[in-house]
């Protein structure tokens, strides 16, 4: 078994672990970064995509509200590239009470949310496809960001500090020196080779699943309940500003454009497992429903792809008064020092991604007085790796940067023009064979035809890159081509049905993929 | 789309939706087959779309090298606009980027008619004067050899005035364009002959450019004002009869006041464009209808001669088949090739311009080595400006397809 030995272990590479670890490589500590999937495969990878500007919890939840601004200003800042500045809309519809109105106002300037009333009309001329029977319009500096950007972002500027970050080592064992957690042993997924990892600190920011890590260090009582919620991606911009609901929030309240898509979510159905990624065909007609209200005719665009993800709600079972007990959605830092009595060992859950380098910096902090070191936090003015230039994103990128070789690079897929030598080129810096990997680093096959006319394309590629054999190639096409599907067949419907059909004829009809050598090979390692 | 409000634009983008990636646009557009500068109809359109958002600028140049003919959106098995779409982005960059002294010019058939109408013979010998159109080419942009049409030195609308029509017979509004009126006028003479031949009293409204030279080169403020004048100059005498339509022979303005000054403009609420499009018949659909009808006088003698007829994009684009080639077949012991190539790479104006002449002339290729195979001395084809590009590339004259009506009804 290998063994590694550091300052700190971070389990669980979502935004908030990744933060975490780019936190503690900035104050100059060792780090190793561990999660059981890819980096951002779990909630960070399946959120909504909203850099929230505060509004929403303007009324119902202030401290929450006053977090998000004060993080919405940071993000510009330090994580420029991966956000575009999309700017929001919180628009009254017939559906909503006109009385929220008045107290979303107050509640945001009592906050400091950014809020400018402006004209129905106006708001109208900017979106034109919005519902023209709006009665009130207030506009908020809400910003998307991209999630897989900005993880890997800080996990390539933790690694140039020296870190250390494993995607595919799910963390299977603690070590224990009586009251002190000391490092943890993790598996390779791929290899099924172990590692054990000593550390003078480990964390826990391992979201929904914080509860099933805590358990396996001897924690007990950390309970979350995994919340779940669905979201549909329409197949363009209905709509180029985040567009939400002026009242209490609710389900199917927001409509946020990002990269090519706007998606329109989310639910929240409380369930036993984080894994569960169930949809259900009433949450789905709920959701156009919603959808419909904000753009008429919502309906009638192409859905492109639903998924879920799993909030992560915090219960603490050990709060000694069970009827103060909450099931809260800020973010909860538990220092099991003091909770439990157990040193090197800090859970970081809930909460929200626009607040991760919150829940990062107090992580820090907590890691930092266990220690015994003061080191301060330099996240909120150090830029990400790429975004030195403090300049948003903009959509039209690619399309600009595709013209400068219009006939030179060849698109490998076509919807989210990704070339050639930029899927090479990630292929041999993963050193991957999962096109799904590939596919969170370019957003290959995200597009409309879901992978139809470029997963085979990949595919040939990685096989002629990487020596990979035909039957591993393979393997490599059928994964990706099955969790794609889960995404599609819940909204098999008018021009996605049409895709879908045309995709399977290439797939099923032409290639025969299920009859590949492959079938029976094992996908599980892919 | 449920709501009413939806603005065209948005309509059209909307239409990206039904694209399944099939490719066969890319395996039909002219241009992209023979350009790299083009990257195809599926790219600038349906994909490329999802990366336009109306307040970031303009981030493509080459969409520029669309040329609008509108063979994508025709062969798009799922109703893509592809051109509609291509045009929309296409106007965005000229906006953004200023439009050239050129396309301002080379746009306006009208002023370009008065100019040169007066002064046929100078100006004739001007376009025709190699000097002076390699001066063109180096300050304006407009290709020395590129199809540059020859005044006609009088007008089209002069004549019909002092023609005199018959007193009875059922009223119809003829809409000439500015290709008869400067340049053809004797298509229009042979348009009106043909139609009162029939029993038809034909009406010629004073009337002004349609306004596609001026939209296909993405001057839509402008386009819209020259095609709202045409529209309030013809709707006045069409509105109080119900059975009253108008007539044209230029198909591609035609199909501007049918359909595209609608979709592409954004003029979907206009009444008396509604009207004008409502009402409006390209000339062989019209004399094919009439056929049908059993009301077509086909008292044809015989021509016995070899044509080749090519139907044009545009002509294609009214989506009624290819009425001229039927009527053609009525005429006795003419034989009629039809060619079977895409596009003769003129598409309006989009082959005078000098960084596209190569590409209009590369994309003509293969109908103008079709033309020279066939062995037929004439061409006929119901655009004029394809016409020029014809006879440009093949050296053979160009006709509209009722030039051969004309003859055989012995007018
Ligand atoms: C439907 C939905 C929509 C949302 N929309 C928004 C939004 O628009 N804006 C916003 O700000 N917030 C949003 N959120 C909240 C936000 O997504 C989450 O709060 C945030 O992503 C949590 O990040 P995390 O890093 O804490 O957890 P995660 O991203 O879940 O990371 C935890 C990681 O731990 C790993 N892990 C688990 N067990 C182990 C183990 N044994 N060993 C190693 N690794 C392990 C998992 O693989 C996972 O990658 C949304 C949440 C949901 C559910
Ligand atoms: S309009 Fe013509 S040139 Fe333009 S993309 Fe379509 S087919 Fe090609
Ligand atoms: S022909 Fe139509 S559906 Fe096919 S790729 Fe072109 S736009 Fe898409
Ligand atoms: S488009 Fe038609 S009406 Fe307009 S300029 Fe040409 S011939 Fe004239």
């Amino acid at each position: 078994m290998t063994t590694l030995s550091t300052d700190v272990l971070v389990i669980g590479g979502g935004a908030t672990g990744a933060g975490v670890a780019w936190d503690a490589a900035l104050r100059g500590f060792d780090v190793v970064l561990v999660d059981r999937g890819d980096l951002a495969e779990g909630t960070s990878g399946r959120f909504h995509g909203l850099v929230h500007s505060g509004g929403r919890y303007a009324v119902k939840d202030p401290k929450a509200a006053e977090e998000c601004i004060a993080e919405n200003r940071i993000l510009r800042r330090i994580a420029a590239d991966c956000i575009e500045d999309i700017g929001g809309f919180f628009v009254t519809t017939p559906w909503d009470d006109p009385a929220y109105a008045d107290r979303f106002k107050d509640g945001c300037q009592a906050t400091g949310v950014d809020c400018e009333e402006i004209d129905p009309a106006l708001s109208l001329r900017e979106e034109p496809r919005l519902n023209p029977d709006i009665s009130r319009v207030f506009r908020v500096p809400d910003a998307n960001i991209d999630v897989w950007k900005t993880v890997w972002a800080m996990a390539h500027g933790a690694q140039d500090r020296g870190a250390r970050v494993l995607p595919y080592h799910a963390a299977v064992a603690f070590r224990r020196d009586g009251d002190r957690v000391t490092g943890a042993r993790v598996r390779g997924a791929r290899t099924g080779e172990e590692i054990d990892v000593e550390a003078r600190v480990t964390v826990n920011a391992s979201g929904a699943w914080a509860g099933r890590v805590a358990d396996l260090a001897g924690i007990e009582g950390v309970r979350v309940l995994p919340g779940r919620g669905i979201m549909i991606a329409m197949n363009h911009r209905l709509v180029n500003t985040c567009v939400n609901r002026c009242q209490m929030p609710t389900d199917g309240d927001i409509l946020v454009p990002i990269r090519t898509v706007c998606v329109i979510g989310t639910t929240d159905e409380h369930t036993g497992d984080p894994d569960d990624h169930t949809v259900r065909e009433s949450e789905v007609d709920a959701m156009l429903d919603d959808g419909e209200k904000l753009v008429p005719g919502f309906r009638q665009a192409r859905a492109l792809r639903v998924w879920t993800g799993v909030r992560p709600l915090f219960e603490d079972a050990k709060a000694s008064d069970t009827s103060t007990r909450d099931v809260t959605r800020a973010h909860a830092l538990l220092d099991h020092d003091q909770r439990d009595g157990v040193t090197g060992f800090v859970t970081i859950t809930g909460g929200k991604l626009t607040t991760f380098r919150l829940m990062a910096e107090e992580t820090m902090n907590a890691v930092c007085r266990q220690l015994g070191e003061h080191r301060p936090c330099t996240t909120q003015t150090e830029p990400l790796p790429g975004s030195e230039q403090r300049e948003h994103y903009r959509l039209g990128e690619r399309l600009e940067r595709k013209e400068e070789h219009l006939s030179g690079a060849q698109l490998i897929c076509e919807c989210e023009m990704v070339t050639r030598g930029k899927l090479e080129d990630a292929i041999r810096r993963r050193a991957t064979t999962n096109l799904d990997d590939i596919r969170r680093l370019l957003r290959l096959g995200m597009g409309p035809c879901q992978g139809g006319f470029c997963i085979y394309r990949a595919t040939g590629v990685l096989h002629g890159l990487d020596g990979l054999s035909a039957e591993q190639a393979d393997a490599a096409l059928q994964h990706f081509l099955q969790e794609r599907w889960k995404g599609i067949w819940p909204i098999l419907y008018g021009d996605q049905l049409r895709q879908a059909r045309l995709d399977d004829w290439i797939f099923q009809g032409v290639l025969g993929v299920a009859h590949t050598p492959s079938s029976d090979g094992d996908r599980s390692a892919a | 789309m449920s709501s009413v409000t939806t603005p065209i634009d948005e309509l059209l983008r909307g239409s990206l939706d039904h694209c399944v990636k099939c490719t066969i646009c890319e395996t039909q557009c002219p241009v992209s087959n023979v350009t790299p500068l083009f990257p195809g109809p599926k790219y600038a359109g349906p994909q490329a779309e999802r990366y336009r958002v109306s307040d970031e600028p303009s981030v493509e140049w080459s969409v520029d090298y669309c040329s609008g003919c509108g063979i994508c959106s025709m062969s798009c098995p799922q109703g893509v606009k592809i051109a509609e779409i291509n045009a929309q982005a296409r106007h965005k960059l000229k906006v953004q980027k200023g439009i050239p002294l050129r396309d301002r010019i080379i746009t306006r058939p009208t002023w370009l008619g008065r100019a040169g109408t007066p002064v046929a013979p100078l100006a004739n010998f001007t376009l025709g004067f190699r000097p002076l159109r390699v001066l063109g080419e180096k300050t304006l942009g407009v290709h020395r050899n590129g199809p540059a049409p020859k005044f006609a030195g009088r007008r089209f609308s002069r004549w019909a005035r002092s023609h005199a029509a018959p007193a009875t017979g059922r009223k119809i509004v003829y809409f000439h364009g500015c290709g008869t009126e400067y340049y053809e006028p004797w298509e229009g003479q042979k348009v009106v002959e043909i139609l009162e031949h029939n029993g038809f009293r034909v009406e010629v409204p004073k009337q002004d450019c349609c306004g596609l030279p001026l939209q296909s080169s993405g001057l839509f403020d402008d386009a819209r004002k020259v095609v709202l004048r045409l529209a309030r100059a013809l709707a006045p005498h069409v509105r109080d009869d119900p059975d009253t339509i108008i007539v044209g022979n230029a198909t591609s303005c035609t199909l501007m006041l049918k359909r595209e000054a609608r979709e592409i403009l954004d003029l979907e609420n206009d009444p008396d464009l509604a009207l004008v499009a409502e009402r409006t018949y390209d000339i062989c659909e019209l004399l094919l209808e009439l056929h049908d009808r059993g009301e077509l006088k086909t008292d044809f003698k015989p021509v016995n001669e070899r044509v080749a007829y090519h139907a044009p994009c545009q002509q294609q684009g009214h989506y009624i088949g290819k009425p001229a080639l039927e009527l053609l077949a009525l005429i006795p012991e003419l034989e009629v090739s039809e060619m079977n190539a895409r596009c003769c790479g003129i598409a309006g104006t989009y082959g005078l311009k000098a960084e596209k002449y190569d590409i209009a002339m590369a994309v003509g290729a293969d109908l103008f080595s079709q033309v020279r195979d066939s062995g037929a001395d004439t061409v006929a084809c119901d655009s004029e400006t394809c016409r020029w590009q014809i006879t440009h590339g093949t050296g053979r004259s160009s006709v509209h397809p009722i030039d051969f009506l004309h003859r055989a009804y012995g007018l």
